[in-house]
């Protein structure tokens, strides 16, 4: 397809700002974005600095290159270097900066106690933002650039990411005990001035550029346009916007007559909000964008690559394979437990745990759907049905109900000055985490009775979530504890096969498939056994005949053979649906042959 | 735990709350008080010879430990306002008053 030039990516890059933020839901194609921006960059002769904020960052397979916390020059572009902010790494180098000079002075036991205490999520939220504000506010850090682009977190954790500045800014400045809960970050007064740089920055239209990045997608729009009403409030105003993966069918296939058909009944009902922004097309490519010739490519030229469909030697066989419809088979076996989907953001998490919910209330199971992704579509996607239950863990309601209960049993009894110390500490941002953690081990609790259906975070949060689970378990072991039962069985609920179906959802597709891989390794290493992958969204079975499509396919096979031959033992096959499934009777699409609600 | 008050762990402590909240009373009574963190500022914990030496020997179950004009007062378990007040020979409030509105809210009703 033909994009207008004053619609190109190479004409939204014309005189940019210093500060450039790559952002839109997982999926959607943030990362070979922002990489394509610092190659075209780096090209004209600038010095570009490109960094990751997710904790799950696949900038080093996009690239091809290998990287580190620190910038790592990239060889066959010159002008470019780039780096992963690694919330583990940085929290780690963090507590042994802290802990490492009294080796020797203090007790093994002692070293180990302060060790455990700044293992929380806590202290790697703080670490991790720590970077973050370095590389935005110290002007030190990046002095040696023209341009530093952030490929950032998905949308949810980027939104927490970008208001921390805000929040904390605000937080410090009315902290009067100086004993609180951002107590693990010593020297953080000294840092004060870091972070106020990091704000004035973010709200600097002459320094900084919101990249909105979208799909023709429904739910992908629609969060580019809550991010962009939500990062407007907090006085990000300079953005722009990228439609990615845009199609056009070249002839009569149905398919992708369906397929450009979903696209654009997107792209209409986003109509107010495309006309309000700064646009930029990007064409569906047939190829993954892996190694720098094709990201190059993403800017300068318009290519296009035919290719012949797979033969029939090339698709694994069928029978290694099952259906979603078989896979609730097995999943309503067992009468309740907790259902969970995980995987990189923007692989359908959302889309299959409503349909594996809504499949199993029509069989007659009581569902509770529910999610802990804070910008999730569940509700959207799920829409009604007899027997199901919607709800999401919202961190706003969850941590104002927990400062409630606090104030109520702790801080029943003190009077005016403490009870004013405690509502202090409990302004710290500490307290959503944990609010957020006691909502999820609760949901999970019901699964003891009925079926409970997990749309989880995005991947990097979701292992926050778990590490934070196992930290808090070995604290939990070591008190004597009033806890409540829902938390305290969290970790052995999860662990327990008969009791907890992990389900890891992917796409036919490199990173996707990659990511999930090093999810499973983490789930494992945690001994949470997943019990099936789901390859969503194939064309591979969808019998088109139009070209790009059919190179698409071809793309497909080598990913659904790692999945089936190496990483999985049971694999599911969704294929690539007409009618975008949202609601109950178009998420009836993923179990044929089922009569209609 | 992080935070003088226990917020950040899992649960909260009310005996962690109350005495965040007592030693500011005593402090409002004109007693200097510092309050250090293993985690935050284990300097302290490495330069004072005696709180040194209650770590070798007693190790983490020594904590907290409460020095009090230079001497041990308490180890392994935070005192009550009663004892605090006992300690320093202040005038024994015993317990405090929850907040009660009708007191207007300044805590000394």
């Amino acid at each position: 397809m033909n994009i207008p030039p004053e619609q190109t990516l190479a004409r939204l890059l014309e005189s940019p700002t210093r500060f450039l933020f790559f952002t839109g839901k997982g999926g959607v194609g943030k990362t070979s974005l922002a990489c394509a921006s610092a190659i075209h960059l780096a090209d004209a002769g600038k010095h570009v600095l490109l960094v990751s904020t997710d904790p799950a960052s696949n900038l080093d397979e996009v690239l091809g290159v290998p990287l580190a916390v620190t910038p790592t020059e990239i060889v066959r572009v010159p002008g470019l270097a780039a780096l992963n902010i690694d919330p583990v790494a940085a929290a780690a180098a963090y507590r042994e900066k802290l802990v490492g000079p009294y080796r020797g002075q203090l007790p093994e036991t002692v070293l180990r106690s302060m060790e455990e205490q700044l293992s929380g999520a806590c202290t790697m939220e703080i670490a991790a933002f720590n970077e973050f504000a370095k590389l935005l506010g110290d002007p030190v850090a990046t002095a040696g650039y023209d341009h530093v682009i952030f490929d950032t977190a998905p949308t949810g954790h980027t939104l927490r990411l970008l208001s921390l500045p805000g929040a904390w800014t605000s937080f410090l400045s009315n902290s009067t005990s100086g004993t609180s809960c951002l107590g693990p970050l010593a020297g953080l007064d000294q840092a004060r001035g870091v972070y106020d740089q990091a704000v004035a920055a973010l709200a600097d239209g002459a320094h900084t550029t919101l990249v909105l990045v979208s799909r023709a997608q429904r739910a992908a729009l629609a969060e580019a346009e809550r991010t962009s009403q939500e990062l407007t409030a907090i006085g990000v105003r300079n953005q722009k916007l990228i439609l990615n993966g845009l199609f056009r069918a070249s002839g009569a296939d149905p398919i992708a007559l369906a397929l450009e058909h979903r696209g654009n009944e997107a792209l209409n009902a986003a109509g107010a909000f495309l006309a309000r922004m700064r646009l930029a097309k990007v064409p569906l490519r047939a190829k993954n964008l892996l190694g720098i010739p094709a990201l190059r490519a993403l800017v300068t030229a318009d290519y296009f690559q035919s290719a012949s469909p797979p033969d029939a030697a090339e698709l694994p066989p069928l029978t290694a394979t099952e259906s979603l419809g078989q896979l609730v088979d097995r999943l309503a076996r067992a009468g309740c437990g907790v259902i969970m989907t995980m995987g990189k953001g923007g692989v359908g998490k959302t889309t299959i745990a409503a349909a594996i919910a809504t499949e199993l209330a029509r069989r007659g199971y009581p569902v509770h759907l529910s999610t802990t992704d804070p910008a999730a579509h569940i509700a959207a996607a799920a829409g009604e049905i007899k027997g199901m239950r919607v709800s999401r863990i919202d961190p706003l309601v969850e941590t104002r109900a927990y400062v409630e209960s606090v104030l109520a049993d702790a801080g029943k009894n003190l009077d005016a000055a403490g009870r004013a110390m405690l509502e202090e500490d409990l302004r710290s941002p500490c307290t959503e985490e944990i609010a957020v953690f006691r909502a999820f081990a609760r949901v999970v609790a019901e699964g003891q009775g009925s079926f409970v259906v997990l749309d989880t975070a995005p991947t990097g949060h979701t292992l926050l979530l778990l590490d934070a689970t196992e930290s808090y378990h070995r604290e939990i072991a070591r008190k004597a504890s009033t806890l409540p039962e829902s938390v305290r069985e969290l970790l052995p609920r999860l662990r327990d096969p008969n009791f907890t179906h992990v389900l890891i959802v992917t796409l036919p597709e490199a990173t996707p498939v990659h990511e999930a891989g090093m999810l499973q390794a983490d789930l494992r290493r945690a001994h949470i056994e997943p019990f099936a992958w789901i390859i969503n969204q194939s064309f591979a079975l969808s019998g088109s005949q139009d070209p790009l499509l059919m190179a698409r396919e071809r793309g497909e096979v080598p990913f659904i053979r790692e999945v089936t031959e190496k990483l999985s033992t049971r694999t599911i096959l969704v294929p690539w649906v007409l009618a975008e499934p949202a609601g109950p009777e178009r998420l009836q699409q993923f179990f044929p042959g089922h009569p209609a609600i | 735990m992080c935070c003088s008050t226990g917020l950040c762990g899992p649960e909260v402590d009310p005996s962690l709350v109350q005495f965040a909240a007592d030693l500011d009373w005593l402090k409002s009574k004109g007693v200097i008080v510092q309050r250090h963190n293993l985690s935050q500022s284990p300097a302290a914990f490495v330069q004072n010879e005696i709180v040194k030496t209650a770590l070798t020997v007693h190790g983490e179950s020594a904590l907290p430990v409460m020095l009090a004009n230079g001497k041990v007062a308490t180890t392994g378990s935070y005192p009550n306002r009663s004892a605090l007040a006992a300690l320093f020979k202040l005038p024994t409030t015993a317990t405090p008053e929850p907040p009660n509105s009708s007191c207007g809210c300044s805590g000394s009703c």
